[in-house]
């Protein structure tokens, strides 16, 4: 083990004066990933982003309006009112996020990972299966299971002596919005769990018995040797989840419908977003409006990435075996 | 080999844990796969039941075979996601190659660059995405589709194999340049295939938003020779959102091939992650 290095040392340039050859083949591994990235995802979504700049006046003129839509959107009583709704209701999708999947999924890759488990390639199957469902199928399935219509719910519920608890959960609006993001929970679970299970299986074998020649078996095992050697990856987990929870709006869309009921308690900003840009029901769409509101929730990404990329992430330690 | 000895309970709890966790995982599939073949009457009396002699029905099916070339909507759906898959599984790694590899100038900001796609659903530019389709005469074609989604999948596998990229030991790549090889040798020989475990994972996640995705299909291709099996299934759980026959029975098409297809898959993703680790 080789502590920290850094990216790359091979090609660290000595401090001679020697003129090193022009290296294309950099630009033939970054050309075909930078070309098709740039054209398809970049380019277009500037050209939306700019869209936030600009309204159109009463003669359906295009004019530049500089910062006037963002404060139009935090000035606006009903905007804003609706903006801080769904932002602090995504705050809470991705908490119950950070809180229950993200450890259910490193337990599960932790002990899919003992040595000599029997049935591991069956159960890391089977766990991620949801993940796999499309969206329309997961919203449809569990309002379907939790429909008081069916029944299916209650009478499980029933069989648990838990009867008398079982509530209209996706329809009421102090539960719908935990509902919801319980329901994403089972969806993902098994990305983490994947991941970690990876991280964990490149752990070499040394290290390992090292640490049980120390004494270090199990539990304090996983406490000091394992979970150390796997943070960068519960790194990007993390990164990945607060991005995935701030981009949401299928799961939303599909079990609630574009109002995101009852009365926006699960409204999150991707939903909020999309009523903006395309409209519902009498309000029609504003595309500028939804620019702007894209451009915040860019704004809120960034943010979040970035505390990752330079707080974080520059901290972490990181192995060669 | 490691050598710990597991203990029964320590044994015995895990497989507890790990079999319940599955029961929760697959419960709703279960049970909507085992009430499609059900009649109406059976799927509302006794919903947890197997289906029985008297109780089979394939109504729901004939129903949706009727209504919906699924066939054809599972066949539109594969294309999109195997092409999609291969360029971005290529290109995302030749990409982040040069990003873990290389120091040149601009690495950094490359590296932001090709991030930025992460942190933003490609779904914000759809304005400007559809402008482009209908310059090159796209709209309507599973070409459209496969670009955007080539587009999407690229970041986050460009951020996930860098990581994974930075792993693979130096000394090798040096004995391999020591040896005459060229950096695309040293690319497609020797990184590539230790970071096979990376790249069946990240072929995992890249996949699975391009098979459920209903955005793209829904702007760029909705045409009935272009559809996709989740757009296909959408517009038909819309419409008989009250014939719970041809609902339970829409959502087993949808799943079935789904599973089947990963169950399939799953077995090299196995044996990927398993045989290929960074040693």
């Amino acid at each position: 083990m080789t502590g920290q290095t850094p990216a790359a040392t091979e090609n660290v340039v000595k401090p001679t004066h020697q003129k090193k050859p022009f290296r294309w083949h950099i630009i033939m591994f970054l050309a075909p990933a930078v070309l098709v990235y740039s054209a398809i995802m970049i380019f277009p979504l500037f050209a939306t982003l700019n869209l936030s700049l600009f309204n159109l006046t009463e003669e359906k003129q295009r004019i530049f309006v500089g910062l006037g839509n963002f404060a139009e959107l935090f000035g606006d009583p009903y905007l804003s009112s609706s903006f801080w709704n769904a932002a602090g209701n995504n705050l809470w999708f991705f908490v119950v996020h950070m809180l229950v999947q993200n450890p259910i999924g490193i337990a599960l890759a932790a002990i899919l990972s003992s040595p000599r488990l029997r049935f591991a390639s069956f159960y890391r199957t089977a766990i991620f299966i949801p993940a796999i469902l499309s969206f329309v199928i997961v919203g449809f399935v569990w309002k379907l299971i939790l429909s008081p219509l069916w029944g299916v719910a209650p009478s499980i519920m029933d069989a648990l002596h838990l009867g008398a608890w079982f509530k209209p959960w996706l329809g009421l609006e102090r539960s719908a919005l935990t509902t919801l993001a319980l329901i994403s929970v089972w969806q993902f679970v098994g990305i983490p769990m994947m991941l970690i299970y990876a991280a964990l299986l490149a752990i070499p074998d040394e290290v390992l018995e090292a640490a049980e020649m120390d004494g270090l078996t199990g539990t304090s095992q996983f406490w000091k040797i394992k979970l150390p050697l796997i943070l960068p990856s519960i790194g990007i987990i993390s990164i990945l989840t607060f991005v995935g929870n701030f981009n949401a709006f299928d799961l939303i869309y599909v079990t609630q419908g574009a109002l995101a009921g009852p009365n926006f308690s699960t409204d999150i900003l991707g939903s909020f977003l999309f009523r903006t840009f395309f409209g519902f029901q009498l309000q029609l769409g504003d595309a500028h409006m939804g620019a702007t509101v894209a451009t915040v929730m860019f704004g809120i990404i960034l943010a979040g990435v970035s505390v990752y990329l330079f707080a974080i992430q520059t901290r972490l330690r990181r192995y060669q075996f | 080999m490691s050598k710990v000895h597991s203990s029964w309970p320590r044994t015995i709890a895990a497989h507890t844990i790990l079999l319940g966790y599955v029961v929760l995982a697959l419960f709703p599939v279960v049970l909507i796969v085992i009430n499609a073949f059900k009649s109406r009457r059976a799927i509302f009396n006794d919903p947890l039941a197997l289906p029985t002699r008297d109780t089979f029905d394939t109504i729901g099916f004939t129903t949706v075979l009727e209504q919906g070339d699924f066939l054809l909507y599972f066949q539109n759906s594969l294309i999109v996601t195997v092409a999609s898959l291969f360029f971005v599984l290529l290109f995302g790694a030749m990409a982040a190659f040069a990003l873990a590899e290389y120091r040149f100038r601009g690495n950094l900001l490359m590296g932001l660059f090709l991030a930025l796609g992460i942190m933003i659903p490609i779904r914000l530019g759809t304005v400007a995405i559809l402008d482009i389709m209908v310059t090159f005469n796209l709209v309507n074609t599973l070409t459209a589709l496969i670009l955007v989604y080539t587009a999407q999948g690229l970041p986050l596998a460009v951020f996930i194999l860098t990581e994974f990229m930075r792993q693979v030991s130096d000394d090798l790549k040096n004995a391999g340049r020591i040896d005459g090889l060229s950096e695309y040798r040293i690319f497609f020989t020797l990184a590539l295939p230790l970071v096979r475990p990376a790249m069946a994972t990240v072929g995992v996640f890249t996949m699975i938003p391009i098979w459920n995705d209903l955005w793209f299909p829904l702007i760029l291709a909705p045409s009935e020779a272009t559809k996709t099996l989740t757009l296909g299934s959408q517009i038909f759980l819309g419409q008989y959102v009250t014939n719970w026959n041809a609902v339970l029975a829409a959502l087993t098409l949808a799943i079935l091939p789904v599973v089947i297809l990963y169950l399939i898959f799953s077995r090299q993703l196995i044996r990927g992650i398993t045989s290929g680790a960074v040693k």
